[in-house]
């Protein structure tokens, strides 16, 4: 009874932080913020259900829930990468949009 | 020893690579062990050109405080990006933030970025290796001198410390 409680909290709080994500990638006004949103709330919002599936499975689960342990490892790799990417562009796109205002 | 590294270039990242592999397999037969052992060989000597050098993981005490630190960033960061996404959009102050560099190691950089992007308030924009500046983006900014001065305390003097460069 007490898991079922902590299991569901832990969804919940999961799913409540990837919606947070996608309504800051709504709400904000221009590219370098809307990246703020999706990057930070996907963490923990995966992260959280990652931990759900963890306690609701316990250590008897085959693998030991290192599976889970695996799927956060690579949450937190690929998401700042992909960050990174696509700031990346956005600012090779803005210098170069400078660049083509200076000249006409 | 020379030709130790020639076969594994890199024997953490084969480690990890060959216990990845066989935490995802449906089962530790045999032939899944092959596999993992295979691709932990392969792998690394396939990038080993996008390895330049080997940063060395060399405190492990350090490497510990600075993951948990770290990870109560993150919830910080969810719940501070939460509360400005909520909040009134129009007060937030966006800015870039340049962040002069100390370490001198490409690898090293690039994980600070990637710790910097998970960590309240800020997503890094570019590693800047010519002149070893961090761009960053803050997404509400009050002082910028605080904010370089917090990303330099916080993050990079500890992995400095971890991997000693």
């Amino acid at each position: 009874m007490l898991m079922e409680i902590l299991v569901s909290l832990l969804i919940l709080v999961g799913g409540a932080f990837a919606l947070l994500g996608s309504v800051g990638l709504a709400r904000l006004p221009d590219f370098f913020m809307r990246l703020h949103g999706p990057t930070k709330a996907t963490t923990l919002g995966v992260g959280s259900v990652v931990l759900a599936a963890l306690v609701h499975g316990g250590l008897g689960e085959e693998g030991g829930g290192l599976r889970e342990l695996a799927i956060t490892l690579f949450l937190f790799i690929t998401a700042p990468v992909t960050a990174h990417l696509l700031s990346k562009a956005a600012l090779a796109e803005r210098r170069r949009q400078e660049r083509t205002q200076k000249q006409s | 020893m020379s030709g130790f590294y020639r076969v594994l270039p890199q024997p953490v990242m084969s480690l990890l690579i060959l216990g990845l592999w066989l935490i995802l397999a449906p089962a530790p037969t045999l032939g899944q062990v092959l596999i993992g052992l295979i691709l932990a060989i392969a792998l690394p000597w396939a990038t080993r050109g996008f390895w330049p050098d080997r940063p060395r993981l060399t405190n492990i005490g350090a490497a510990l405080r600075l993951l948990a630190v770290f990870l109560a960033d993150v919830i910080m960061a969810n719940l501070v990006v939460a509360r400005q996404i909520l909040g009134p959009v129009g007060r937030l102050r966006p800015a870039f933030l340049e962040v002069p560099l100390d370490l001198r190691d490409p690898f090293v950089a690039t994980l600070l970025g990637s710790i910097v992007s998970l960590t309240p308030g800020t997503v890094s924009a570019e590693i800047d290796r010519e002149r070893w500046v961090l761009q960053v983006h803050v997404l509400h900014l009050e002082d910028s001198a605080e904010a370089v001065a917090l990303i330099k305390a916080r993050y990079e003097a500890p992995l400095r410390k971890v991997f000693r460069c």
